[in-house]
């Protein structure tokens, strides 16, 4: 009887799970989908799934219309070396407020949460500003300077909880053995903690990737991202709603590929350090 | 040898022309019109080798706060952009513009249509060339008013327009005799519900900058729309704007749609729409008070102030707003797909009035509005549709919302007209108008 209950709950479990992932994976696919229909087909008052007229047209159309190599260069560079960037300022970070802490450590963390609390408009103009001055407008390393910026307290906080899970006594034995702060960290921190720097690494790049406030402020046309590219394809007067699921579907594809590949990585470091 | 030398100075010449080219970046809108302009713009490369073109492409919304914030700080990011007849007025006043006073010889400025040159000017200066002009009328489904039993006049009125509606309306069939702008924004039902409250007799703000909210030509227009939306309008209608009612208009589920003229090459475009040999036009309904309930918009290009590169922005609005480039067009794309509303002597052209069976509407409801004399009564402001002043994209989009909210039968006409009225009056106290 208790076996038939346990066998009834996961069935339950399971199916509850995958009605939860269909639900967030459909406007993924219906994306997809459209993005190979005409666009009469595409605002069809009675739509179909699959039976309808495939076509690769808006693919051809959007490759030739906008530079989509360049925007998906701009891409990697801005998230992959803002989450690089943002690792080489958080883990002296995160290992002086996990093992040397004062008593303003805890506020310090708060506060530098409580800047992601904060609308990004609401600092856009001194930005703006401070980027126009130091000829940083529409450049991937202005761009990669404020993404760096943008996340850092979240890679702050996801470093300082899985450092603090590693016990102090082996860092302590690593110092009488008389490792400087730097061996400390690099030979002996950074290898017990490396899930959840990977795992901290992976989630920057696809905040970084996704970021759609700054990266379409700050750049016009030579360091605008994908984001720029997909919003290139919205239009306020006219139906191209086949050609922005192409776009779309270009845009997201790539971080979708990172993230399949290193699911496991990101499960296992989200789950096992900050949250829980 | 002489060959060789002639060669090489040619090489010479070309080499270092490549490496002087001026580049200019443009900023625009992702509407057809723009495509159009991007896709034909070597034209002005080969006229022009010394400018190359870079383009920034982006979400109406998303450009615009882009482009004002640039402008307002003189960022200088863009050389030309593209900008609508709101931004115009309020930029040119602040001196964020280039007046586009070298827009050559060849350019005859005087045939501009003088409703959109004149709300392009400030102090008689032109700040923007309109790429395309829009104003907006009504389209309707022939077969389905002559299976109502029902002719539409050229000039209708509201009157006929609801009786109209409720006649055209199956909701079995899923058809529903008209659809409106529902969508909260200031670009959204409030340009649709404001240039309907002109020929109501409403008016935003009296000429001492109160607003008439409690106003009765307020309390009818607003009644009107709920009413019509409710009888004939189709379900969800506060989530549809000019893209979500040209996607009904298209697959036959609407039977009038009353929205921006430049609609009319959509809707009658056989590749796209189901009902394209079906569609009928009609001027902006009225209420026999001398104004109609149409508005006034056009698709700018202006240069910003802190473009170093003027001159080169202007060579190229001059390419892009000129006649030389609608018969570029006409050419490549044929006539119907020609950027409407600008110029006085394309709707002279027989060929063009042929391909574009909504041409002669369209003129007459550009000609037909005043944009400094938008409504009934006098009123401070200059525009028809909006009130061409820097706090209206806040409020207007605040009222939208209101307005939103009576459609969908969360407030009373009342209620929202009261609540209007409360949230304008303090944004105008905290702007301290009357300035």
């Amino acid at each position: 009887m208790a076996m038939n209950n346990s066998n009834k709950s996961k069935i339950i479990y399971t199916a509850l799970a995958w009605g939860i992932s269909g639900m967030i994976f459909f406007p993924i696919l219906w994306t997809l989908l459209t993005s190979f229909k005409t666009e009469a087909e595409a605002i069809s008052a009675n739509p179909s799934l699959f039976m309808f007229d495939w076509t690769l047209e808006n693919y051809s159309d959007v490759l030739a219309r906008s530079p989509y190599f360049n925007h998906f260069w701009n891409s990697v560079v801005i998230s992959i070396g803002s989450s690089l960037l943002g690792l080489v300022i958080a883990i002296p970070a995160a290992w002086s407020m996990a093992f040397v802490q004062t008593k303003r450590t805890k506020h310090l963390l708060m506060w530098m949460l409580s800047t992601k609390m904060l609308p990004p408009v609401g600092v856009l103009i001194p930005i703006y500003l401070m980027f126009r001055d130091f000829s940083l407008l529409d450049t991937k390393l202005g761009l990669v300077i404020v993404m760096t910026l943008v996340n850092l307290p979240i890679m702050v906080w996801m470093l300082y909880t899985y450092f603090r899970e590693i016990p102090h006594e082996i860092l302590e034995a690593s110092r009488m053995d008389g490792c400087s702060i730097a061996e400390e960290i690099f030979h002996v921190l950074l290898p017990l903690a490396l899930p959840g720097i990977a795992s901290t690494l992976l989630l920057n790049v696809i905040l970084a990737w996704n970021e759609a406030f700054w990266t379409l402020i700050l750049t016009a046309a030579n360091a605008a991202p994908l984001t720029a590219f997909i919003a290139s394809y919205s239009s306020p007067e006219g139906l191209f709603y086949a050609k922005l699921s192409a776009a779309s579907v270009m845009a997201i594809v790539p971080i979708l590929i990172l993230g399949w590949f290193s699911q496991k990585q990101l499960v296992r470091g989200l789950s096992f350090g900050a949250v829980k | 040898m002489l060959k060789k030398i002639t060669m090489l100075t040619c090489a010479a010449l070309t080499l270092s022309t490549a490496v002087t080219a001026e580049t200019i970046t443009i900023a625009t809108v992702n509407n057809g019109d723009m495509i159009t302009m991007k896709e034909l713009s070597a034209d002005f490369e080969a006229k022009h080798p010394d400018i190359d073109l870079q383009w920034v492409t982006l979400e109406e919304n998303i450009l615009r706060q882009r482009v004002t914030t640039d402008v307002a700080t003189k960022g200088g990011q863009y050389d030309v952009m593209t900008i609508g007849t709101y931004e115009v007025p309020i930029w040119g006043n602040q001196g964020w513009l280039t007046e586009l006073d070298d827009l050559g010889a060849e350019y005859d400025e005087e045939d501009l249509l003088p409703a959109i040159r004149s709300g392009l000017s400030v102090n008689d200066k032109l700040y923007a060339a309109p790429f395309y002009g829009e104003s907006s009328m009504v389209m309707y489904r022939k077969d389905l008013i002559e299976k109502a039993g029902l002719e539409m006049p050229t000039k209708p009125t509201w009157k006929f327009i609801r009786q109209a509606a409720k006649a055209m309306t199956d909701s079995d069939a899923g058809v529903y005799g008209i659809c409106l702008r529902g969508k909260a924004g200031w670009g959204e039902n409030i340009a649709l519900i404001t240039a309907m409250s002109n020929s109501f007799g409403a008016r935003w703000f009296d000429e001492n900058w109160k607003p008439q909210f409690n106003t009765p030509q307020w309390k009818d227009t607003l009644q009107y729309y709920v009413d019509i939306m409710t009888e004939s309008g189709p379900p969800g209608a506060s989530s549809n704007g000019f893209n979500e009612n040209l996607a009904l208009f298209q697959t036959g589920k609407c039977g009038m749609w009353i929205d921006a003229t430049v609609a009319g090459a959509f809707v009658t475009n056989e590749k796209d729409s189901e009902v394209a040999d079906k569609v009928g036009f009609a001027m902006a309904p009225d209420m026999g008070l001398g104004k109609r309930g149409n508005w006034l918009w056009a698709w700018t290009l202006a240069v910003p102030s802190s473009s170093e590169k003027s001159a080169a922005a202007m060579k190229f609005i001059s390419w892009a707003t000129s006649k030389e480039y609608l018969a570029l067009v006409a050419k490549e794309k044929g006539w119907a797909n020609v950027p409407p509303g600008t110029r006085t002597s394309l709707y002279a052209n027989p060929e063009y009035l042929k391909a574009a069976p909504f041409a002669e509407i369209t003129l007459a409801s550009i000609e037909s509005v005043d944009p400094k004399n938008p409504t009934v009564q006098p009123v401070p402001y200059v525009g028809v549709q909006f009130v061409a002043i820097p706090e209206f994209q806040g409020i207007g989009t605040a009222v939208g919302q209101q307005f939103a909210a009576a459609l969908t039968g969360q407030m009373t006409v009342e209620q929202a007209l009261a609540s209007s009225q409360r949230l304008v009056e303090r944004a105008m106290r905290k702007a301290r108008y009357p300035k």
